[in-house]
C-alpha cells in the first residue's frame, strides 16, 4: 500500500485501520501539542546525554559540538529532560504564539 | 453421514466448534454457556482437537486473548453470556473496528441486578451497538448449524468481522436434542482452512490498533460501517449454500404462517419456537396470525423485514430487553424505524415479556393477541408495556 495520506478517505484506510508502513510516527508532528519548550544554559551542560535518552519522543540529539539539540517539529512539551538533567541547565518557556 | 444423537445443545455447539478445526480458544466460564467451553477443553486434553485453549482470569482477558490469536492469523472460537458479555464490552469494539474474525457463541441470559442466571436478551441488546454481526438461533440444531457458518461468513474476504452467534440461555444450551451432527469432512467441504488476509508477522511488520486522531475516526467509523452492511450479500450467499449442501436453510427473516395473517408477532430466539404451536392452535379456532423473526440482527435486514411485514395490518412485538425510562424494547424501536413513513405501515403493539427467565407461554401469546385483536379491530395503539409485571405497567413516558 502506499504512503498512507494524514487525511485519507475511507475508502483508503487499511483494513481495520492498521498502519502497513513502518517508522510512520514521523508524520505525527507532535510539536503541535506543545504549550511550552525547553531551553537550555549550555555553561552547565556537561555533554553527558542523559536528557536525550530520557525523551520520550526521540527528539533530542547531540549537535556536531557533542550539546543536545531539540527538533522542535516533534518536541511535545513534556519537560521530561527537564527533570532528568542532573545538572539543572534545562528549563521550560511558555510558547507565545 | 451426519448422525442424529441426542445431546445436550451446549455439547452439540462444542463439537461444532471442534469440527471447525478452530486453532484457538480463549474463555472464562459463565453459567449457562459453561459447558460449552469446557467441552472444547476437554477435547484439546484428550487430543481429539488440536488447538490451543487458554484458560484466563476474566472475560476482559477471554476477549482480548481472542484479539491477540485472531490477529496473529488464527482460527479463534470462545463463548460467554450476561456478565461475561459484559466485561468484554470494552474489547467488543475493538475486535470489530481492528476486522478480526472471531466466532463467539452467547448463551443469552440476564444482567444483574438483581443477579439472575436466567434467559432474556438484556446480554445481547446492550452490545447492540459493538459493531460485530449478530445473529440468532431458535434451537440446538440451528446452533450447532451456525457455527460452521458464523466462521465461514467472519472469515469471507469480503466480510472480515467478528460475529456473535446468539441463542437462548438454558432454553437452548442446556436442552437435550436430536441434533444431526455434521462431522469434520462434511464441515471440511463448506469451511475451507482460514487463510488471514492480514496479520501480525515479523517478517512483514505492521501495526494493528494504532492512533486514530479526530481527523481520521470518523473515517474509521465510515468503513465499519460499509464493511457490516456488505457483509449482508456474502451472509446470505453463505446461508444458501448451507442450505443447498446439508438440507437445512437459514434466512436472514423468518416467516412462519404470515400468508394470510393479519396480525403478525415479531420476535427473536427460542420464544419463536413456542410461539409456532400456539400459532397452529389458535388457527384451528380460525384467528389469521404468524410470525416473523429476526434471524440476523446485524446488519439490520431492514428490506427483507419490510417485504415480510408487507400488507400486515398489527405487529405485535415481544422484545426480552428494554431501557429504562427510554422509548421500550430494542426489537420495537428498531421495527418501527424500518416502518417509519412508509405508506399503509402496520401498527405496532409493542410488549416486553420474559425477563430473567419469566416464562413466556399460550396465556403471554393470547393476552398479546388480545391487544393487537383491539388494535386491528380500531383500538388506539397502547403505549409499550412490562405484560407481566404483577402491580402492573408503571405509567408511561
Ligand atoms: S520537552 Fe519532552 S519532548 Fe521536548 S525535548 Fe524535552 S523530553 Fe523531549
Ligand atoms: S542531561 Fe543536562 S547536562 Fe546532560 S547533556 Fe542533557 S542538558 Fe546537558
Amino acid at each position: 500500500m502506499a504512503k498512507q495520506s494524514p487525511a485519507p478517505n475511507w475508502q483508503d484506510l487499511a483494513l481495520g485501520c492498521a498502519t502497513l508502513e513502518a517508522g510512520s510516527s514521523k508524520y505525527q508532528k507532535t510539536g503541535d501539542w506543545r504549550s511550552s519548550r525547553p531551553i537550555w544554559n549550555f555553561e552547565q551542560c556537561v555533554k553527558c546525554g542523559v536528557c536525550t535518552v530520557y525523551c520520550p519522543e526521540g527528539c533530542l540529539k547531540m549537535n556536531a559540538d557533542g550539546y543536545p539539540q531539540v527538533d522542535l517539529d516533534y518536541c511535545k512539551g513534556c519537560a521530561i529532560c527537564v527533570t532528568e538533567c542532573w545538572t539543572g541547565c534545562i528549563s521550560m518557556e511558555e510558547e507565545k504564539d | 453421514m451426519a448422525v442424529r444423537k441426542g445431546i445436550e445443545s451446549s455439547l452439540a455447539i462444542a463439537e461444532a466448534a471442534a469440527a471447525c478445526n478452530v486453532d484457538c480458544i480463549a474463555a472464562y466460564p459463565i453459567t449457562p454457556q459453561t459447558h460449552i467451553v469446557e467441552h472444547l477443553s476437554e477435547l484439546v486434553n484428550d487430543g481429539e482437537l488440536d488447538a490451543e485453549f487458554i484458560p484466563v482470569e476474566s472475560e476482559h482477558s477471554a476477549m482480548s486473548c481472542c484479539c491477540g490469536t485472531a490477529a496473529a492469523g488464527a482460527r479463534t472460537f470462545t463463548a460467554t453470556s450476561s456478565q461475561g458479555l459484559a466485561l468484554m464490552h470494552e474489547i467488543m469494539f475493538i475486535a470489530a473496528n481492528l476486522r478480526l474474525p472471531i466466532v463467539m457463541t452467547v448463551a443469552n441470559r440476564a444482567l444483574s441486578a438483581p443477579i439472575n442466571i436466567w434467559n432474556d436478551h438484556s446480554d445481547v441488546m446492550t452490545e447492540r451497538d459493538c459493531g460485530w454481526l449478530q445473529i440468532f438461533a431458535e434451537n440446538g440444531q440451528e446452533a450447532t448449524d451456525l457455527v460452521p457458518v458464523c466462521h465461514r461468513i467472519a472469515e469471507d474476504k469480503r466480510v472480515l468481522l467478528p460475529i456473535m452467534l446468539n441463542f437462548d440461555g438454558f432454553i437452548v444450551s442446556h436442552v437435550v436434542e436430536p441434533i444431526e451432527m455434521l462431522d469434520r469432512d462434511e464441515i471440511a467441504t463448506f469451511l475451507p482452512d482460514y487463510e488471514p488476509q492480514q496479520r501480525l508477522d515479523v517478517d512483514y511488520p505492521i501495526t494493528m490498533g494504532p492512533v486514530g486522531m479526530p481527523e481520521v475516526y470518523t473515517e474509521a467509523k465510515m468503513a465499519h460501517e460499509a464493511a457490516v452492511q456488505n457483509a449482508y450479500g456474502p451472509i446470505c450467499e453463505i446461508l444458501d449454500e448451507f442450505g443447498k449442501k446439508f438440507g437445512r436453510t437459514y434466512k436472514p427473516v423468518e416467516t412462519y404462517k404470515t400468508e394470510d395473517a393479519d396480525i403478525v408477532f415479531v420476535m427473536m430466539g427460542a420464544t419463536a419456537e413456542t410461539c409456532m404451536s400456539w400459532v397452529d392452535k389458535v388457527r384451528e379456532t380460525g384467528k389469521k396470525v404468524g410470525i416473523v423473526r429476526f434471524r440476523l440482527w446485524r446488519p439490520l435486514p431492514v428490506a427483507a423485514f419490510k417485504e415480510a411485514v408487507k400488507g400486515k395490518k398489527v405487529l405485535g412485538i415481544i422484545d426480552r430487553h428494554f431501557s429504562p425510562g427510554g422509548p421500550g424494547g430494542p426489537v420495537a424501536q428498531e421495527v418501527k424505524y424500518t416502518l417509519y413513513g412508509e405508506k399503509d405501515a402496520p401498527k405496532v403493539v409493542e410488549v416486553v415479556a420474559g425477563l430473567g427467565g419469566r416464562d413466556i407461554d399460550f396465556d403471554t401469546f393470547d393476552n398479546i393477541f388480545d391487544r393487537c385483536q383491539k388494535v386491528l379491530d380500531g383500538g388506539t395503539v397502547p403505549p409499550f408495556e412490562l405484560i407481566q409485571a404483577r402491580g402492573g405497567h408503571y405509567g408511561k413516558i
